[in-house]
């Protein structure tokens, strides 16, 4: 008999279940399978019913985030060879209200990020007849990793603030706001500073780092926020000494 | 049926359908709006595009060279109205997400910089290292945040038009956190859904491209055009599928086959040197290089794999800096995905399924025959794309017809009255689902039906074509659309069913797939990317003309067809490797 690997997968229908429970299915074990290959096949092959959300299956759309044996990972970026011999348990994100099995809802992120204006808000305008702004490739350098963000939540699964303050902006709208912050293009600082330096901002963040160790794209906003943080302290010094002056 | 009364809605949230939201928006913030999609827009299937988008923007270029290209590339089957259109807007679309926040790579003086791509003469793709596809729909995405009459729909899956009155008057969506169904009565609708990739086996589409909004268009009587053209894209990974970007080859990478030869000089793109060369050797275009992989198959000289043939993109020369500031994902994927670093390796590849072609017909406006109904991108063919489309056309056509979409069918909305009520549409929309969710027995599965109607396609209608094959997939298509009108849902509760979302995505596939393999079958020529083994020759004389199917309900789709735009192009032979100008 070819090897098989056993995935242990949290279940919840809110019309039929109470509360969460696992289940657990027997899958074909292959050294070049991802978890969410596994997955599939229960879905095309075991049980029709299960839910979960993907697309892209190359880490990039950032739909498939889940909690695999505790820890937050994209599951189509998790090999079965790292789990070989053992159990898989596959769970929904963390601190996010379940839908329905893997699904998690995922409202309270979307207004979050939406709420720090994710938006070039332009230090000048420029007609478009004028062409691009420059942007040296150090000025692009400054903000780049920050564009990286792929939505995926793992950051907001892994950081304990959101557990303790589900309001909390959080890593990953932070990292954002601090992405066009940085953009040389960019005269937008304090329109956001309103939402990310607010108390359920910045300084909300403790400084656990956990949201950079789970990032699967190296994001690293513990470093965005951290950087903020400075850069707040910095304006509201400046603006305690000469008001308006750092704007 | 719950009803929502809304000037403009939108079906998809990708590239094109944001695009479209901002022109609305823009055109008339008073204008309420329904960006629909089943999907998180930043989840949207432009994530994935890697290399770049197409537009003139350099001194040493010119949009005739773009218009040139795009139309040689699609061996003349490309609308050159359209065309021309295109290419004199891209630079300002591309330019607009740079004003709008794209990071596009740079030069070191900090102009936008470009990459060569295959098929062109003069390097003009605009890239964001090779994240490109992720950089525009996050932009296009954080910058529709900012317009308060974008009022969005996430996760609602489309079922159907409504049509009354000859008009498109609104669509209907089933709520997946509920499973509730929503009439969305609107004055115009436009459909961006994108591709179709999913109806093959392998392809670098991710699993929500299933052509529903070609398939609800079809089936309200909108023609699908020129579906028999499916793009395989030369260099996927084995097994998964994931797209290794052109960008690759436009930086300087080859293919070599098991001998470590550089085959495509056998197949009129060489010599091989001087290289990079452009329009030659790896930046031939891609049904070029896709179809001399098929012969290097067959002549025996491509590398077996537990996950079929494959040949070697060898990107080494270029060196770990380059690789890291110019192809970050590519060596990301590689290593993840197939254990390979390709600043020391070879990256496997194959051919893989990666763009329609075909899609809506639409005008140069975007505009379908059905009043009020637009369409626009990859689910769309207006055409520029022909019988193969230019790598980096596709992330430009988003942006320019995306807009073009969207401003078309804001002033359809300013023009026209709102509808009447929700009238026998809706309720037989309710009725059909109601059926579905009703069934019960047999034998067949959703995912069993899905895979016959892959393995008949792949089969049957890939990169080389034949009559016999043809027919035979038809017929097995014919059969697997009268067992899917039977097959049993396993999961019958309400919140975010998705063995209910697989079996009607299924559905707009087995419509789709018909509406490919009998246009194929009735192209009794080779074009592009659609070859015929008994037909190896272009006939212009008989198939200059773009194929349009017809919906028939159980019985198979209709082909007609209709003139190609020939402007100021006649048709010629397409020349790539050392004679190409």
């Amino acid at each position: 008999m070819s090897e098989t690997i056993t995935l242990e997968v949290l279940r919840y229908h809110p019309e039929t279940d109470s509360e969460p429970h696992f289940q657990r299915y027997t899958v074909p074990y292959r050294d070049d399978w991802v978890v969410l290959d596994a997955l599939n096949h229960v879905k095309d092959h075991l049980d029709a019913t299960l839910s979960y959300r993907w697309s892209c299956h190359m880490a990039v759309c950032g739909s498939c985030g889940m909690t695999i044996n505790n820890e937050p990972k994209l599951s189509c970026h998790t090999f079965l060879r790292d789990y070989r011999g053992g159990v898989i348990r596959v769970e929904p994100l963390d601190h996010f209200p379940i839908e329905r099995d893997l699904v998690i809802v995922m409202d309270s992120f979307m207004d979050k990020l939406s709420s720090v204006k994710p938006w070039l808000i332009p230090r000048q305008d420029r007609p478009l007849s004028a062409g691009e702004y420059l942007q040296k490739p150090g000025e692009l350098q400054a903000f780049h990793q920050y564009t990286q963000c792929i939505n995926c939540l793992l950051c907001y699964a892994a950081c304990p603030q959101i557990g303790l303050n589900e309001d909390f902006v959080g890593p990953a709208a932070l990292a954002l706001a601090h992405r066009y912050n940085l953009d040389s293009r960019d005269g937008g600082k304090d329109a956001r500073a309103e939402v990310v330096a607010s108390n359920q901002g910045i300084w909300e963040c403790t400084f656990v780092g956990a949201c950079s160790e789970v990032c699967p794209k190296q994001v690293d906003p513990a470093a965005a926020i951290q950087q903020t943080k400075i850069s707040a302290s910095v304006d509201w010094l400046k603006d305690l000494l000469t008001p308006g002056a750092h704007r | 049926m719950d009803v929502i009364e809304i000037d403009v809605a939108i079906v998809g949230a990708g590239g094109a359908g944001l695009r479209a939201a901002i022109a609305v928006a823009e055109a008339d913030p008073s204008l309420t709006l329904a960006l629909i999609s089943k999907v998180y827009p930043m989840r949207s299937h432009t994530v994935a595009a890697e290399g770049g988008a197409a537009g003139v923007i350099k001194d040493n270029d010119s949009l005739d060279n773009h218009f040139n290209d795009t139309v040689s590339g699609g061996d003349w089957l490309c609308d050159q109205d359209a065309v021309e259109l295109f290419v004199n807007t891209a630079p300002l679309e591309l330019l607009q997400l740079e004003h709008w926040g794209c990071p596009w790579s740079r030069e070191a003086n900090g102009k936008v910089a470009v990459r060569p791509f295959g098929g062109m003469k003069v390097e003009r793709t605009w890239y964001a290292a090779d994240k490109t596809g992720f950089h525009i729909l996050h932009t296009l995405f954080q910058t529709s945040l900012k317009y308060p009459s974008i009022r969005r729909f996430d996760e609602y899956y489309s079922t159907d038009l409504i049509v009354e009155d000859d008009r498109c008057s609104g669509v209907i969506a089933i709520e997946m956190r509920s499973g509730r169904m929503v009439a969305f009565r609107a004055k115009a609708v436009v459909i961006a859904t994108g591709g179709a990739g999913r109806v093959f086996p392998f392809t670098t589409n991710g699993a929500i491209k299933t052509g529903d909004g070609m398939a609800m268009a079809y089936r309200a009587g909108v023609p699908l055009k020129d579906m028999e053209f499916m793009q395989y894209h030369p260099t996927g990974l084995p097994g998964t599928g994931i797209l290794i970007t052109e960008g690759t080859r436009g930086e300087g990478g080859i293919l070599i086959n098991k001998d470590g030869y550089r085959y495509l000089q056998d197949y009129n793109l060489g010599p091989p040197d001087p290289w990079p060369r452009k329009k030659a050797m790896e930046l031939g275009p891609r049904d070029r290089l896709s179809q001399a992989f098929w012969h290097e198959q067959r002549k025996g000289r491509t590398i077996k794999t537990p996950h079929g043939d494959v040949v070697h993109l060898d990107i080494r020369h270029l060196g770990e800096k380059k690789i890291n500031e110019r192809l970050p994902m590519v060596r990301e994927l590689a290593e993840a995905y197939v254990g390979v670093d390709p600043v020391h390796e070879l990256i496997p590849v194959r051919p893989v399924v990666h763009y329609t072609m075909g899609g809506i017909h639409t005008d140069i406006d975007a505009a379908t025959p059905l009043p009020g109904l637009f369409a626009a991108g990859e689910c769309a063919c207006v055409s520029i794309n022909g019988a193969n489309r230019l790598g980096s056309n596709s992330l430009a056509e988003i942006v320019v017809f995306g807009a073009r979409a969207g401003r078309g069918a804001a002033a359809f909305a300013k023009a026209n009255p709102k509808p009447g009520a929700a009238g026998k549409g809706t309720q037989a929309a309710k009725a059909r689902l109601r059926e579905l969710f009703e069934r019960e027995g047999g034998s067949d599965s959703v995912s069993g039906l899905r895979k016959a109607m892959n393995d008949t396609m792949e089969s049957g209608a890939g990169i080389y074509r034949s009559e016999d094959t043809l027919q035979q997939t038809c017929g097995i298509l014919a059969d697997l659309c009268a067992r899917y009108r039977k097959v049993p849902l396993q999961d019958r509760s309400n919140v975010f069913n998705t063995d209910l979302i697989q079996a009607l995505e299924l559905g707009c596939m087995l419509d789709v797939a018909s509406a490919l393999a009998h246009s194929a079958l009735q192209r009794r020529e080779s074009r592009g990317s659609h070859q015929r083994l008994e037909y190896p020759k272009r006939d212009d004389a008989n198939y200059l003309k773009h194929s349009l199917a017809t919906y028939r309900g159980d019985q198979p789709p209709s082909i007609g067809y209709s003139d190609v735009v020939i402007t100021r192009s006649q048709p010629a032979e397409r020349i790539y490797g050392g004679s190409a100008t």
